[in-house]
């Protein structure tokens, strides 16, 4: 999180807000000395006591909605027992049988179909993720770019927008993929660097391996942030005594610098690449991106992307003007300007929008179906075709997209109640 | 949601698909979305194939009139619970007959109608002759279809590695097998003389010689029905029968002048087997006079697109069609 500017974080008075609090102080005592007044009379007749009326409302609500659900369960029960559909999660356990293309999870066709599931929410998760942050760093420069100046840069952004924004996200998953078949095969693989092959299986890059030394280097590394940590404080310190700091940057990648380089000379760390190599039909050894995964990644980050860039402008948009010129009155660059003054305040109008992109992406990478990614809908699909237990799979599977998505809004609901509130703080009179 | 008297009703009967299909006066039928030669619209939207004529059979049998069928096209996921839940009378829909899904769907399967297995076409550069080269090759399938399962069976059995890319529209897998991005394609056999047939140059690619599963197709129906069950079962096996007995349907009316008692039992004129199956009399001939005999049904459907007709010949051709007969 950007520093905030100082003054933000002290609450001030504010003479129009005060007095507004102090009209809502007048209202509250007259609305309770009516209370006071009614409140013999009226006591015996429960239905008025507007406490017990929400509370009775609220119940009757939720009773209706259980009922319903019940039913709902109830009818269907009853239906797949006349027609004599076995249901139930038993099918978890059995083995699924079939193969998934490796993934981060270890799986072979003899495992269960619960961790055939587990493997496809550990592919929609990687994507998921790496979406999210491809398409926030994405989103950003694009936001950025269509408040430009520059008439090129500006334009360039508004029809990189309208293009991804206005066409359906399916066409342009299917786009990206066959892009990627029309790469050679791996006998005739690209080879832009030494090492590095890429063909219509994908790309394929040498893996490195550390190799002793890794006790060393963990030490460097916990001395540095303890060491980053004393420099920030200090530098901070010194800001508010003198105005200024010390020169961070120059200092912080000097420290690395020494305390890598002397971890590496104690430790002697072997670092050996394995390089991929094409054995038999496929490349063999390294790190390798499959089409199917850069595709749908490229896909659902660049159309979040768009939505994110216009949230992000919006947010910017909504900073008002005079912030601007008072921070370009004070000298700012307008980089700093954006970095210190607009982008903190426009950040608590942004994160809310951005929250349900966020759960866009997450949800739309459900489509990875239809370029052959193994995600948990694939995966899902499969099971429940094996196994016949289509209400038991899909229930599972949104269940699962649901807790992700809840996940998500909890995690950005913290980050954002930790942003100083938008309105001035509230003041007792 | 049904009242709790309609339940009552249908619980009560004892051939509830049987009724509600002369109640409605039309066969409701689960075909695939588009299968060249099993079911697929053709380009007046007339609905053709052998899945298809099973179901005009069964209407022609039991209405007596072929073109009493409503189609109702399904994807692989949802084929099952179309039937499970009453929205069609009957399932034909290039449906493998397996286990499960007879026992734990509790599906049953009359007949078959079509026999297959998963084989694999291969681009031809890559000079393989059998599907034990395959190891460590990258292999396309289609999901929800028993090819998945075939291929890590066989791959595991014979010690094999294989990486599969599993793309949900048939289409889209297949242009991805093109392009290279597998080295081979696993499909049902049917299937694979029509992939080739589709590709930009055919002579590129081979079909490999193994078929390594059973993949036998047959109409599905509900179990709580058992005279719509012996319905779509003997539909099937009279189109087979005649085929056997040499009747199709430009020769069917001069049997009904025959002295031949098995023909006479075929058309009706003896043996009083309509009644037994609760139809009409001329049942088997309505099915051969305006759907055709199993041959016909190959000829006119799966022949044109090239695929041979190998086990799916009659017993007394050197195939493995053998069906009892009406008597």
């Amino acid at each position: 999180m950007p520093i905030q500017p100082r003054h933000e974080r002290t609450p001030r008075l504010n003479p129009s807000a005060t007095r507004s609090a102090l009209r809502i102080v007048h209202a509250s005592d007259r609305a309770s000395e009516a209370q006071q007044r009614t409140w013999p009379e009226r006591n015996h007749r429960l239905w008025n006591n507007p406490r017990f009326r929400a509370i009775l409302l609220q119940t009757i609500v939720v009773a209706i909605v259980c009922a319903f659900f019940a039913l709902v369960a109830m009818q269907t029960a009853s239906n797949l027992r006349t027609r004599s559909i076995a249901s139930g999660f038993h099918f978890l356990g059995r083995a699924a049988g079939f193969e998934i293309s490796p993934g981060p999870l270890p799986y072979s066709s003899r495992d269960s179909y619960a961790r055939a599931l587990a493997v496809g929410l550990g592919n929609t998760l990687r994507v998921s993720l790496l979406g999210i942050l491809l398409a926030t760093a994405l989103g950003l420069l694009i936001g950025v770019a269509r408040l430009s100046k520059i008439w090129v840069i500006s334009t360039l952004a508004s029809a990189y927008v309208e293009i991804v924004r206005n066409t359906p996200l399916l066409l342009q998953l299917l786009f990206w993929y066959s892009l990627s078949q029309v790469l050679p095969s791996p006998a005739h693989a690209l080879r832009p660097l030494p090492g590095i092959f890429l063909c219509v299986r994908g790309l394929f890059v040498p893996s490195l391996t550390w190799d002793g030394g890794l006790l060393w280097i963990g030490a460097a590394l916990l001395a540095f942030m303890i060491l980053m940590l004393f420099v920030l404080i200090r530098s901070r310190r010194r800001r508010e005594q003198m105005g200024q700091g010390l020169p961070t940057t120059r200092l912080l990648v000097g420290l690395a610098t020494v305390l890598l380089s002397a971890a590496v000379l104690i430790g002697h760390p072997r670092i050996t690449a394995e390089r991929p190599a094409l054995m038999g039909f496929n490349f063999h050894g390294g790190m390798s991106i499959s089409p199917e995964f850069a595709a749908l990644l490229i896909g659902l980050s660049t159309y979040t992307a768009a939505f994110i860039g216009e949230t992000i402008r919006g947010g910017m948009l909504a900073i008002d003007r005079g912030q601007t010129e008072a921070a370009a009155a004070l000298g700012l660059s307008r980089v700093k300007i954006l970095r210190l003054v607009v982008l903190p305040q426009a950040i608590r109008v942004i994160v809310p929008p951005t929250t349900s992109q966020f759960l866009n992406l997450t949800k739309n990478s459900s489509l990875a179906v239809a370029i052959g990614y193994p995600d948990l809908i694939s995966i899902t699909n499969t099971t429940l075709n094996q196994t016949g237990q289509a209400i038991e799979a899909i229930a599972l599977a949104m269940f699962v997209y649901l807790a992700i998505s809840l996940a998500i809004s909890l995690a950005m609901s913290l980050y954002g109640d930790r942003l100083v509130p938008l309105r001035p703080a509230r003041c007792n009179p | 949601m049904e009242t709790a008297a309609q339940a009552q009703n249908r619980s009560s009967s004892t051939t509830p698909t049987l009724d509600g299909v002369r109640r409605k006066d039309f066969v409701q039928c689960g075909v695939t979305t588009g299968a060249g030669g099993f079911s697929a619209p053709d380009a007046k939207g007339e609905w053709r194939g052998m899945d298809v004529d099973i179901c005009r059979a069964i209407a022609a049998a039991v209405l007596g009139d072929a073109t009493k069928v409503r189609f109702t096209p399904l994807t692989a996921a949802q084929r099952f619970t179309a039937l499970q839940s009453g929205e069609i009378d009957v399932l034909s829909r290039i449906t493998t007959i397996t286990f499960q899904r007879d026992v734990q769907l509790g599906i049953e399967f009359p007949a078959v109608n079509w026999y297959d297995g998963t084989s694999f076409i291969v681009h031809k550069a890559l000079n393989i002759k059998s599907a034990k080269e395959l190891d460590g090759a990258t292999i396309c399938v289609s999901p929800g279809t028993t090819n998945e399962v075939d291929v890590s069976d066989y791959f595991r059995k014979n010690n094999l590695k294989f990486t599969p890319v599993v793309i949900e529209r048939m289409e889209d897998g297949t242009n991805a097998y093109f392009a290279g991005r597998c080295d081979a394609f696993a499909q049902d056999q049917s299937n694979l003389a029509a992939v080739r047939a589709r590709a930009p140059i055919p002579s590129d690619h081979v079909v490999l010689p193994e078929v390594i599963s059973k993949a036998p197709y047959g109409p599905g129906v509900m179990p709580n029905d058992l005279r719509w069950m012996e319905i779509v079962r003997w539909s099937v096996y009279a189109m087979i029968d005649a085929e056997e007995m040499g009747l199709s349907s430009k020769t069917i009316d001069q049997a009904l002048t025959s002295d031949d008692p098995n023909l006479q039992r075929f058309v009706g004129k003896s043996g009083g087997f309509g009644a037994m199956l609760g139809v009409n009399s001329d049942w088997a001939f309505q099915i051969v006079k305006q759907v055709g005999n199993y041959g016909e049904s190959y000829d006119r459907n799966i022949k044109p697109l090239g695929i041979e007709r190998g086990i799916n010949r009659l017993w007394k051709d050197g195939g493995i069609l053998y069906v009892p007969d009406l008597r």
